[in-house]
Formats: structure tokens, C-alpha cells, sequence
């Protein structure tokens, strides 16, 4: 397929691996704070491929994984209610809530449809006009702008029975953040489909305030090498910068259409992230122009369980990149993709997942 | 979820487009592009459901390129190092 068959081209993967052990003299970590990056980087065999003063460690850019335990808990309160079809992306079914999860509940017998695209749900709402769509809107900036049309459209088409529980979270706070709690990176490999939307200028903050370069990469074996490519040669000539390498995809002012419409429905506010806490200005709430497709607002009173958290999970740690997730005592045994005690293992983009299938 | 697929516009039908990605066709929705900018044989990137951008034939063409001219850098380097039968960087 084009775009991606010439990308896993082994022969220009190995040639740029020689580049990088070529120009590397000092060790690096470098941080890439996407879940599709973790599972490239795992499935392709990238950490292999790399000399050994490079070191990959992941962060917190799997949506599902970052999620607070109380945002399932609250999906599955709604799911109990008798008026209610939740709607969801499948990688939020089996994401352990404090005593239960998603697809527990469906087989319980609540109203629980998967859906690929946020569109297919409002279908969901205009063929169920006595019934309350509730949305579960979760992922990043890429995803978001999805949803922001998918108000819009329910607003023009007059869909007041869809209602969005938004979890959406911006991923750069979570990158400096990262930085002020005194994680030790290098580097970041940035986020490809994030800044397809949101462009490159969200990330200059980092090499200007922290003097950390950030390149935007693509998913693909041939793009990840060049990407840690410029990044070692960023850090031997002491030259952090944002750049991009996944140019193909990525303009530098990103997608303004989309910017717009995000303007248009979302405002920030603090938001929760696992393995973080509460980051300023890091999640996006409906604005009051758009507060009848609210969750919050319009369902506002619901029986939510209280919290527990899983014990023994270090999922947190692994999100913050402290700790790897072979360092986990459950790994592999208690926890495993048929089994899982923490989102980092549910999540197809969940470094525990990736660790699991690929690196075990 | 995250995952955004490249695909190829086979024709636009208003706000929506028929992609063709491998085998199957999918239906996109292409409210968050501009459509004017959008044509039939473009290649876009499809996530959840949405057309986030275009494919730039261009700059993947122009990557590509630069990674061969490595490859080839790579490998007369290679065969001088054989050659004088010491590292040159
Ligand atoms: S292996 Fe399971 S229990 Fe351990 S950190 Fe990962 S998700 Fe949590």
C-alpha cells in the first residue's frame, strides 16, 4: 500500500541505525508520548535496531491508559440507567472501572453499542428518539475535533436526545509536566496524528523553556529511525528544536479547519491524568453554547460507586516513564490482555499490551 | 483508537468520501477538511471515522528520496572503509 510499504523498507532502516550509532556519543532517552509510537516501536523491533546509547521510554500518550478510574466508573453509572445507550470506541469496553467494566455491564444486559465513528452514534440517537445517547469522548487532539463535529452536527440537526461525556484531554501539559516532576529524558519524539491537527507550534515551548527538542514523527519503522536520527543529532550539536518528520502528513500550522471547529465547542479546563494528577488546562469541557449535548450538565445526578484503585499496578509509574512494564510484579501472570488488572494492559495502544504481544 | 489509516479517495459524495484502504472501502466523513482542497485519487489519513488530512505526495516523495540518497551515502562509504580498511567517521 502506498505510504506505507515504502516506510518498512528494511534496507533504509538499517542504513539510518548506522547514522545514528554513527553520530551518537553520549547515552540519550528519548520519550515518545504516543500509544501508536509504543506499539510500532515493540512490534517492529526498533530498540533492536539501536546502538546502545539510545535508550526508547514511553509516556503517557495512550488515552484509555491515562483515563481516571471514576470516568468508567461514571460511564458504567450511566449504563445502569434505564433511558440510556452508552455509545463507545471498543477500546474503552474493557477498561477495568472500580468493580466493573463496560462489557461486564453489556452482559448484564444495558444498552452498550460500539461505534466506530462518533457519526455512527448520532445515527444511534436519530433511530432511538425516546432513549439518551450518551457518547463516551475520549483520546487526544486528533480524536477530538471528531467529536466537536459531531456536536456541531447534532446541534444544526436538532439531535437533543445525544449527549457527549467528554474525558478529552491536549497532550502538552502532560509533556512539560513530565519535565517539572524531574523525569529524565532527552527528547521527544512527538506525536504524529496529534500535530497533524494541532500543527508544530504547540511543542516550542519545550526546547525554549526546557531546552528539550521534540520531532514530530510518522509510524512507521523508516520514520521512527529518522525521527531518533535528527533527535540524536539535535542533542551532539547541543540544537533542540521542534521539528518534523513526518511531513507527509504533518503541515506545520497543522489542520486549521479543525482547529476551528475544536475552538468552537471545547474549552480547556484541569483535567486528571493517571500517573500526573491534575494538570492545568490539560482537558476540554463543551462550552455552555453546546452544554444540551452535555453528559455532565444534562444527566448531572447519577449513583457513582466509589473508587478503588487496583493494587499492585504501577501503571502510573509506567506512564511517567519511571518504570518499565517487565518491572511490574503482575506482568504476564495475575495481568495479561485476556485478564487485565490495569487500562495499561486493555488498551491496544497501552505500553503494557505492547510489552506484552511483542516483548515479553 | 489513536491509529489513523492512510487511504485512497475513489469518489466524493458531498460530505463524505469512498476511501479505499487495502482491499475494502470505507466511507469517510470529510467535514474537518476543506473540500475544495480534497480530489478523487488523493490519498487522506482516516481516523474514527474522519478525513484529518491530506496526504502530501510531494513531501512523501521528497522523504523518500533523501532516505535513498542515505542508503546510497551509506554504502560508498562502506566500500571505502573496505577499501582503506579503516573507519572513516
Ligand atoms: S502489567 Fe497490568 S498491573 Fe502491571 S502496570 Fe501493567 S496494567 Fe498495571
Amino acid at each position: 500500500m502506498k505510504y506505507i510499504d515504502e516506510y518498512r523498507d528494511k534496507e533504509i532502516a538499517q542504513s539510518l541505525a548506522k547514522q545514528i550509532a554513527e553520530i551518537s556519543t553520549r547515552p540519550v532517552k528519548l520519550m515518545e508520548v504516543c500509544g501508536g509510537h509504543t506499539m510500532s516501536i515493540q512490534k517492529f523491533g526498533i530498540p533492536g535496531l539501536l546502538p546502545e546509547t539510545v535508550e526508547l521510554i514511553s509516556g503517557p500518550g495512550c488515552p484509555v491508559c491515562v483515563t481516571s478510574r471514576s470516568y468508567i466508573d461514571r460511564a458504567i453509572a450511566y449504563s445502569r440507567l434505564d433511558d440510556v445507550i452508552i455509545t463507545t470506541y471498543g477500546d474503552l469496553i474493557r477498561v477495568p472501572g472500580s468493580s466493573s467494566t463496560l462489557e461486564k455491564e453489556r452482559a448484564k444486559g444495558a444498552n452498550i453499542q460500539v461505534v466506530y465513528s462518533i457519526m455512527d452514534a448520532l445515527l444511534v440517537a436519530k433511530h432511538n428518539r425516546r432513549k439518551k445517547i450518551v457518547f463516551l469522548g475520549i483520546g487526544f487532539e486528533t480524536t477530538a475535533p471528531g467529536t466537536a463535529a459531531g456536536i456541531l452536527q447534532a446541534k444544526v440537526a436538532g439531535i437533543f436526545n445525544f449527549y457527549v461525556y467528554s474525558a478529552h484531554k491536549v497532550m502538552p501539559p502532560a509533556m512539560e509536566a513530565l519535565i517539572d516532576e524531574g523525569v529524565k529524558i532527552n527528547g521527544y519524539i512527538g506525536p504524529g496524528h496529534v500535530s497533524t491537527i494541532t500543527g508544530k507550534g504547540i511543542y516550542e515551548n519545550i526546547p525554549k523553556k526546557y531546552g528539550l527538542g521534540v520531532v514530530i514523527s510518522g509510524f512507521e519503522p523508516v520514520d521512527l529511525m529518522q525521527t531518533i536520527l535528527m533527535l540524536v543529532r539535535q542533542i551532539e550539536n547541543n540544537n533542540p528544536k521542534v521539528e518534523i518528520e513526518y511531513t507527509r502528513a504533518v503541515k506545520p500550522e497543522g489542520n486549521v479547519k479543525a482547529q476551528q471547529m475544536l475552538d468552537e465547542v471545547f474549552e480547556p479546563r484541569d483535567d486528571w491524568w493517571r500517573g500526573l494528577g491534575v494538570l492545568k488546562d490539560s482537558g476540554l469541557k463543551i462550552k455552555k453554547e453546546y452544554e444540551r449535548h452535555d453528559a455532565e450538565v444534562m444527566i448531572p445526578n447519577v449513583e457513582v460507586e466509589p473508587l478503588v484503585e487496583p493494587k499492585g499496578c504501577i501503571c502510573g509509574a509506567i506512564l511517567r516513564g519511571v518504570q518499565k512494564p517487565k518491572e511490574c510484579p503482575l506482568f504476564g501472570n495475575v495481568c495479561t490482555p485476556l485478564n487485565p488488572v490495569g487500562s495499561c494492559m486493555v488498551s491496544s495502544e497501552g505500553a503494557c499490551q505492547a510489552y506484552y504481544l511483542y516483548n515479553r | 483508537m489513536c491509529l489513523s489509516i492512510p487511504a485512497k479517495v475513489e469518489k466524493i459524495n458531498g460530505e463524505t468520501a469512498r476511501c479505499s484502504v487495502g482491499g475494502s472501502t470505507y466511507e469517510a466523513n470529510l467535514q474537518l477538511l476543506v473540500h475544495e482542497q480534497v480530489q478523487e485519487g488523493d490519498y487522506v489519513l482516516i481516523h474514527t471515522g474522519f478525513a484529518i488530512q491530506k496526504l502530501d505526495a510531494e513531501e512523501a516523495k521528497a522523504s523518500l528520496d533523501t532516505f535513498a540518497a542515505f542508503n546510497q551515502l551509506n554504502n560508498e562509504m562502506d566500500e571505502e572503509e573496505k577499501k582503506l580498511n579503516k573507519r572513516l567517521i
